[in-house]
């Protein structure tokens, strides 16, 4: 790594300019072999952001198909690859990495108010085990059209054509991505902590990151296991999974659900942090109940372990299992509720201000409340029992992935786009993406909820034609949805070209990324900065549009000042 | 007789619900609605405080905010307390009707054995008749015995509020107990693959009165004497249709038409002539030989066990008669071959054309309207 040069000399705006990292070095291979993690945390966005519009376009292929009760544009087989390619590419390549990979890595070195993580080496490989996994698994996918759904349920997937084993070794690759990670993260929260920054001074995206790094590391070797098993039973036929060899194939349900539903978590998890963090920035307020929500994101990771069996309630377990399973999944619907509560009391006497982060926030709150509440349905028993495999459980995972991670995404990703790019974006057109995004979406997704109580089931490529009303709506819900998202896309390149120069502080946020210049130079602190309560708003005061918030109060921590002390390391 | 059933089924059925048809919908549905109110009550609580405390506390000129932490045990204990005791009696409740589901009635049921494949359902009857459809009585207690011979499926009956996965190398159970007479949907609910959408029998569960019901099982229990009549009854009712056409059409195996006595090409390259033979061998052996631009057709399953020398034979019969243009004209158009065709083709016989009556009328079984109905809005 350079050293850091001596710019002392300079003018202050010159000198960030040449020491903002986005351009300190410059050409391709500065960015391909850079160890910055701002730097690999945006690859990672432009990265998600690809599969996202990948499957996102799927997501509207699938719609245009189910507009007409029989086949239109695409035939069974053709449909079901379209499913699986869209469920395969959100989850492990979008959702998964969305917001630890890419918000994560920008955020956690700079909000602990360090130079990096704690292992930078490993933080571009895990990037490039993730490039080279999507490759590999798209690759795998497109070559002769994968069809297994994403769960690769057995036996289907161990006698379909195609390419499972590839397929399945992508998933394998991508998963280490996931650990590398978790990994690094758990360590860096642990060990480059600034001083004075103890567990509970931490931000709570720490603490929804932390818990996620836990899962992680400990959930996705199972992923590993299970895709090698399969591998051994497709290749050398060992009996596993597939009855043909004496296997068992609820056995692979146990083993893929084992680390697929705490995999939800890994993915709702960081979205809630991301929440926590809007909510008390754009209500200036200090977060109500801190350690009952951090507590509860601890307590969501690890009840999450425990849950697996909720996606296998038809499958024929054993009653005892069943109704266990039952119990532990109510279990997790506490801490998510404990949370909603939270965020709403953090309102209370705030100053809240409708930003289009904030406005995404409550869009959170308004779409995960609802995916929530009808995980109650999916929860019972006996009501779960016709529900299961239906559009109901469509609308529900919906409401949670979509509704829940990806808008909490796009709000992290409004609120940090001043810091992560120096440029502004425009508020009103942001909040016009966000109300397209929440009519859209419920268009979409409400009435599947009705299409699966009346009996729709889940993967119909045709349906009868009673349906069609119901399905329409949801088709043209989601154009709208896909319209509203292109929206956000388009603010987000017009702030790239001509969006105005970003304060330090645009929302008046008291954690500690908001203390260095937007986009931060390439080494975020000279030297770690003293930090107090980062819920404390009190010694920020707003200036204008041009300076954003600033630290007034005597009692302001220290801002790394504007005069780098050379050779400092 | 159809339309009355449809007819009540649309007063039955309501918005979120299709007809409660079965013992079980009584409680689920009530259950259903009871989580509904919960939640539409935290709900509307929740968006309320959050568009409350959007106006009230927003950034304006004149109002000045308290930026500092409030914290209240109480409230923390208040908000995770009432859920926890709502949540568990949505657990016990929904144990409650999940043990009356999974718990079939001592004595007295009619134990019904189902085999699903790629894409097919057979119904086999405590007399042994088997059929491709669901004949049921009406107020008794039905227990399903379900087996796959290839993937999963699930059998799923929405009007019943009934469903269970189907797993190959298991044995599932289910019981239920229709409360209404009429014709209802089955679908199978779990993916299986390139026609999992079209497995489904719509309108294809049939509840009976009692003596209907058991006509209804004589008449199945007694397959047509005539070979090429009986092949057709085979290929109908035992799965052949989900994948063989009778129109020339490739829909995952090759059709039965126009092949019998032909030189295939096989997938290795090979010759061999389509004759009594290679069919046998490819209904006992499925996996030994596929024909060239088949060999996703290494999906079948082996029918050994489960069709008598005779039957294959019957097949046959049938498959060479497929050769003759006049009969393809009978059994290839909408509703397939009619007990009047058969007879004029001089196929039937007594018993058959008796037994026809019954079923033929009805409206079943015909393949091309097995596929959902045309969209007529």
């Amino acid at each position: 790594m350079s050293e850091i040069a001596d710019l002392s000399a300079l003018p202050q705006e010159e000198r960030e300019a040449r020491e903002n990292f986005l351009f300190n070095t410059k050409g391709f291979l500065s960015w391909a072999l850079t160890l910055d993690h701002k730097r690999i945390g945006l690859m990672y966005l432009v990265g998600v952001m690809s599969a996202f519009f990948i499957a996102g376009m799927l997501a509207l292929l699938i719609r245009l198909e189910l507009m007409t009760p029989t086949n239109t544009y695409l035939s069974n087989a053709q449909y079901n690859q379209v499913f699986t390619l869209h469920g395969a590419i959100m989850v492990f390549l979008f959702i998964i990495p969305s917001v630890p990979a890419a918000l994560g890595n920008f955020l956690v070195p700079v909000m602990l108010g360090a130079k990096d993580v704690a292992f930078p080496r490993l933080n571009l490989s895990s990037f490039y085990l993730w490039v080279s996994g999507a490759v590999f698994f798209l690759a795998a996918m497109l070559y002769t059209g994968l069809d297994t759904g994403w769960t690769f349920y057995t036996p289907y997937s161990t006698t379909t054509q195609g390419p499972v084993v590839a397929a399945t070794m992508g998933v394998f690759i991508l998963g280490f991505s996931s650990i590398f990670t978790g990994l690094n993260f758990i360590v860096t929260i642990n060990t480059m902590r600034p001083p004075g920054m103890e567990w509970f001074k931490m931000p709570l995206f720490l603490w929804a990151t932390y818990a996620t790094s836990i899962i992680q590391v400990l959930a996705t070797p199972v992923l590993g296991i299970t895709v090698l098993l399969l591998a051994a039973e497709r290749i050398l036929h060992i009996g596993i999974f597939d009855p043909a060899y004496n296997g068992d194939p609820v056995t692979y349900q146990h083993f893929f659900w084992f680390y697929s539903h705490p995999a939800v978590y890994i993915m709702i998890l960081p979205g809630m942090g991301i929440i926590s963090e809007l909510m008390s920035v754009h209500s200036h307020k200090s977060i109500f109940g801190y350690r009952f929500v951090a507590y509860s994101s601890v307590a969501i990771a690890l009840f999450g372990f425990l849950v697996w069996g909720h996606h296998m309630f038809t499958s024929g377990m054993a009653n005892v299992t069943t109704i266990i399973f039952s119990a532990l999944t109510f279990t997790v619907s506490i801490p998510s509720a404990i949370k909603v509560f939270n965020w709403l009391a953090t309102m209370y006497k705030g100053t809240v201000q409708l930003n289009t982060p904030m406005c995404y926030a409550l869009n959170f709150i308004f779409l995960f409340t609802i995916g929530g509440l009808t995980g109650l349905w999916l929860g019972a028993l006996s009501t779960d029992r016709p529900l299961h495999d239906t559009y109901f459980v469509v609308a529900h995972f919906h409401y949670v992935m979509v509704g829940g991670t990806l808008v909490g995404f796009l709000g992290g990703v409004f609120h940090w786009w001043p810091k992560m790019t120096g440029k502004m974006f425009s508020e009103t057109w942001g909040k016009i993406s966000c109300l397209l995004v929440f009519l859209g979406f419920n268009l979409t997704f409400l009435p599947q909820f009705v299409l699966g109580s009346r009996g729709m089931p889940r993967r119909y490529a045709q349906y009868v034609a009673e349906f069609q009303e119901l399905h329409q709506m949801s088709s043209y819900g989601a154009f709208l949805l896909g319209f509203g998202l292109f929206v956000a896309l388009g603010v987000f390149i017009h702030s790239l070209m001509a969006g105005k120069k970003a304060p330090p502080n645009p929302w008046g946020g008291a954690t500690l990324e908001w203390q260095c210049t937007s986009p931060p130079p390439y080494y975020n602190f000279l030297e770690p900065p003293t930090v107090n309560d980062p819920y404390n708003y009190k010694p920020l005061a707003y200036r204008d549009g041009d300076r954003g918030w600033e630290y007034v109060h005597p009692e302001a921590p220290e801002v790394p000042q504007s005069e780098p002390e050379p050779a400092q390391s | 007789m159809r339309s009355l059933t449809n007819l009540l089924g649309d007063i039955n059925e309501t918005f979120w619900f299709p007809p409660k048809a079965s013992s079980f919908a009584e409680e689920t549905d009530s259950f259903f609605m009871a989580i509904m109110w919960i939640s539409v009550v935290f709900f509307v609580l929740i968006v309320a405080a959050m568009v409350y405390f959007v106006m009230k506390f927003r950034r304006r000129p004149g109002y000045r905010g308290d930026s500092s932490a409030l914290h209240s045990n109480t409230l923390e204990i208040t908000w995770t307390v009432i859920p926890t005791i709502i949540v568990i009696w949505i657990f016990a409740r929904g144990v409650y009707g999940y043990m009356d589901m999974m718990t079939p009635p001592a004595g007295d049921t009619i134990d019904i054995n189902v085999t699903a494949q790629k894409w097919d359902w057979q119904f086999q009857y405590p007399n042994g008749a088997i059929s491709d459809e669901l004949f049921i009585p009406n107020e008794r207690n039905i227990r399903l015995r379900m087996r796959s011979i290839d993937v999963l499926h699930a059998f799923y009956v929405p009007s019943f509020r009934a469903k269970s996965d189907v797993v190959p190398g298991r044995v599932t159970t289910m019981w239920f107990r229709p409360i209404m007479e009429g014709d209802f949907d089955l679908f199978c609910a779990e993916y299986c693959g390139d026609k999992h959408s079209e497995m489904i029998k719509k309108q294809g569960v049939h509840v009976l009165d009692m003596e209907s019901y058991e006509t209804k099982l004589a008449e199945l229990a007694k397959p047509p004497s005539h070979p090429v009549y009986h092949g057709y009854w085979l290929y109908k009712n035992r799965g052949c249709k989900a994948c063989h056409s009778l129109d020339g059409k490739k829909i995952v195996g090759p059709s039965f038409q126009g092949s019998w006595g032909e030189t295939v090409q096989l997938s290795t390259g090979e010759s061999i002539a389509f004759d009594d033979q290679y069919v046998q061998e490819s209904i006992y052996k499925p996996q030994a030989k596929f024909r060239s631009g088949y060999e996703k057709a290494s999906q079948m399953p082996s029918f050994e066990g489960q069709l008598s020398l005779e039957e294959v034979m019957s097949l046959t019969a049938f498959m060479k008669e497929m050769k003759n243009e006049a009969f393809i004209k009978l059994v290839s158009d909408e509703d397939g071959l009619t007990p009047e065709e058969a007879k004029s083709y001089g196929i039937s016989d007594e018993a058959v054309a008796a037994k026809d009556e019954g079923s033929e009328s009805g409206g079943k079984g015909d393949p091309a309207n097995e596929m959902p109905a045309e969209p007529n809005k």
